[in-house]
């Protein structure tokens, strides 16, 4: 698509902005003054006192001898730049894209856009009166490149909608300063004589470079088009992103849902279209009394099933206070992905962990008990029962060694051994009896010892030796002696498990 | 007119215990669990899958032996590739110890609530997919109306749901199609070997919808249920003898 740019300059942002708010100075020459190096310098003076000789960059005493009755006001260091982003998020109703062209102007992406308001004739009318309407004195011109606007904005004395691909011509008769150059090149252009942009424009460019460098090159390549210019928006739009106003503001659950259903029927439509899922949504819910809430829901797969996406919401809604009211909601894809064709088909009973049913499900429980409480495991290479397994990653991850059978392992695990008290008839024999939680166990039969011993790179201590005893009811359990057998010394025996 | 009647009424019993999950036998007699004479104790002789069983298990040996008798059935009921949910408070389940018994570690997801109260909202939601091929949750209370709701739930979707009773104060009826108590038993071994034999549970079916309680005492060896009757231990024990002669 042809690229169309708007550039706006305020010629007297400032004092004009102070104009506004104080009517009783239109008919007064006034300066905006800062000092510098102790003397008071001029930052920006108004139309009247510009007409009369004083302007930006004179010191404050030499302006008040040539303009009587001059008005003095202090600058305040980035006023500009606040008044300009002020403007520009006005603006945006004109177009998604617009940047701050400092320190006096603002460039609007209007590609695509002018024909919503009836031509580029249309719009840029439209555009300059509604700023004009709030006071202030603006240029404006529409080219096909950003320089090229920039320049005719400021410099252009025949026409402001430069037709596609006019914009070289139209430049030819303008200053070198229309280009945006720095000072330094400005001075040199004008010792050589280059008053003008044809003037040097169809100069060799390794000519060019060499006398001026390559900001030069770069300024001319952006204003004829040829060189790449990024603008600096001053909204990043989201890339997925739906906003629902509410004409009454909502206080019911009910409200709520149906605000989430049409949020998310929107987004994913779009979605869906695109080929992409999202994995992580957040809802904020904009309130009467300006106070914002906000939910956020994940998935384990990237997805644009509204149904299920409505359902992991579902259990958000509670987590919404509404107070007097909602009155907007903002639904935003955090985080998108490209979505497998064969979603679709999974959508169809398929068993095992790629099920959409088990994945939908842990996405609710996740919402609901926390994804850290949803847990898979692993096996792990290591001996040490403590660290022979560990926790998947992924639905998806596969084992990468095959469990061991080989070794009796508990049923259950105890988090940590539990020291127990017991009577061993010689070293390295399995007890005769253990005392767990105050009750006697008698030892009827018993397997082991199966030492384990500590990775020593990984933490210090004794080795374990593992007895598989069964006691006169025939409960099994996994004892270990910490260590070698030390005599009467401390308590070295632990309980560690129960067996089927 | 009687006969009749009666037919009706034998249909429509027939009709409840499908929706309760006992399903008609298999005409090959296939589809079976394995576990022998326990499931001839349940209507029409089949092991009600789509169902919510109970399990008494109060103390940490018997939910141990609980574990073992239930990965078992699970190895069992879990096709090829399928997954199923363990959802407790306060777990000990050592997963490599399930790999003996038959199933994938890798294939339980394990749900570790915080809240007590979640425990049987997790479970209600887990029973309602039906790509799981069973959910297991420790549940310490569940009142009637609770258990109600997933019963309801496993009706639509066909889950089997096994439930472990762990707190033996807050046990209140419910809708539980069986309620079972796995308790450990002395392991038996071949004359004079030591060690520790096979995993041996009692197995009792202390309640059974529509069917008959019962106690038998299991085994599990060679990757598969041995129900170990008086007669098989003397079999076993005459076969010892004579290869030791």
């Amino acid at each position: 698509m042809q690229k169309r740019f708007v550039s706006i300059w305020f010629r007297y942002l400032k004092t004009d902005w102070l104009t506004i708010r104080r009517p009783e100075l239109k008919e007064v020459p006034f300066v905006f003054t800062l000092p510098d190096r102790g003397r008071i310098m001029i930052t920006a003076a108004n139309k009247l006192a510009e007409a009369e000789g004083a302007a930006a960059g004179m010191p404050v005493a030499d302006a008040k001898a040539v303009v009587p009755g001059l008005q003095v006001f202090d600058d305040k260091e980035g006023r500009d730049a606040k008044l300009l982003k002020g403007i520009g998020e006005w603006c945006i109703k004109y177009t998604p894209i617009i940047a701050i062209e400092h320190p006096d102007g603002l460039v609007f992406d209007i590609t695509g856009c002018a024909h919503i308001w009836g031509g580029e004739r249309a719009y840029l009318k439209e555009v300059i009166t509604r700023i004009k309407s709030k006071g202030y004195d603006v240029r404006a011109a529409m080219a096909d490149t950003a320089g090229a606007a920039f320049a005719i904005a400021r410099f252009g004395r025949v026409k402001a909608i430069i037709e596609p691909g006019g914009h070289l011509q139209a430049l030819m008769a303008l200053p070198t300063a229309a280009l945006r150059l720095d000072d330094a090149v400005l001075q040199r252009l004008k010792k050589l004589g280059l008053h003008q942009i044809k003037s040097f424009v169809n100069m060799p460019r390794s000519v060019l470079r060499r006398r001026f460098g390559e900001g030069l090159l770069l300024r001319l390549g952006q204003a004829l088009g040829y060189a790449d210019e990024v603008l600096t928006p001053l909204h990043v739009i989201p890339p997925y992103y739906e906003r629902l106003p509410c004409l009454e503001p909502i206080r019911t659950a009910t409200g709520i849902e149906i605000a989430i259903t049409r949020l998310l029927e929107a987004l994913c439509t779009r979605l869906q279209s695109e080929g992409n899922g999202m994995h992580l949504a957040r809802l904020t819910c904009y309130r009467v009394d300006g106070k914002v809430q906000q939910v956020q829901i994940g998935t384990n797969r990237a997805t644009y099933n509204v149904p299920h996406l409505f359902k992991l919401f579902e259990l958000k809604i509670a987590g919404i206070a509404p107070a007097l009211g909602i009155e907007l909601f903002v639904l935003e894809a955090l985080k998108v992905e490209e979505v497998t064709l064969q979603q679709d088909a999974l959508w169809a009973a398929t068993s095992g962990l790629d099920d959409a049913g088990v994945i939908e499900l842990l996405d609710r429980l996740a919402g609901k008990v926390g994804a850290e409480s949803i847990l898979r495991y692993l096996p792990n290479e290591h001996y040490w029962p403590e660290r022979s397994i560990k926790k998947a990653l992924s639905l998806q991850e596969n084992p990468a060694t095959d469990w061991r059978t080989d070794r009796p392992r508990p049923t259950q695990l105890l988090a940590r051994p539990e020291p127990v008290e017991v009577s061993a008839p010689i070293p390295d024999y399995p007890p005769m009896l253990f005392i767990y939680k105050g009750k006697r166990h008698a030892i009827k039969k018993a397997d082991g010892p199966e030492r384990i011993e500590r990775e020593w790179w990984i933490d210090e201590g004794e080795h374990r030796d593992y007895y598989n005893v069964e006691d006169e009811n025939g409960c099994r359990y996994w004892l270990f002696r910490s260590g070698h057998y030390a005599g009467t010394k401390g308590n070295q025996w632990f309980i560690h498990g129960f067996f089927a | 007119m009687q006969s009749t009647r009666k037919e009706i009424i034998n249909q429509l019993q027939k009709e409840i215990l499908l929706l309760q999950g006992f399903k008609p036998p298999a005409p090959d007699n296939s589809g079976g669990l394995g576990l022998g004479p326990v499931e001839q104790a349940f209507p029409n002789g089949v092991f009600p899958t789509g169902a919510i069983h109970e399990f008494l298990g109060f103390e940490q040996e018997h939910s141990a032996a609980f574990g073992g008798f239930i990965a078992g059935i699970l190895g069992k009921l879990m096709l090829q590739g399928s997954v199923c949910l363990w959802i407790s408070m306060s777990r000990t389940v050592f997963p490599p110890a399930l790999k003996s018994f038959g199933i994938e570690p890798d294939r339980v997801i394990f749900i570790d609530v915080k809240r007590e109260r979640d425990i049987l909202w997790a479970t209600e939601e887990a029973l309602k997919c039906d790509a799981l091929s069973a959910v297991v949750a420790e549940v310490a209370d569940m009142n009637f109306m609770q258990s109600r709701r997933l019963q309801l739930a496993v009706e639509q979707s066909k889950v089997t749901g096994f439930i472990l009773r762990t707190d033996a104060r807050k046990l209140t009826a419910n809708i539980c199609v069986a309620r079972w108590q796995i308790t450990p038993q002395p392991s038996v071994l071949e004359d004079g070997m030591p060690g520790v034999g096979f995993p041996r549970w009692n197995v009792e079916l202390l309640k059974v919808r529509n069917g008959n309680p019962g106690a038998w005492v299991m085994q599990w060896a060679d990757a598969g249920f041995t129900t170990i009757t008086p007669e098989i231990e003397q079999v076993v024990q005459h076969q010892r003898i004579l290869k030791v002669v």
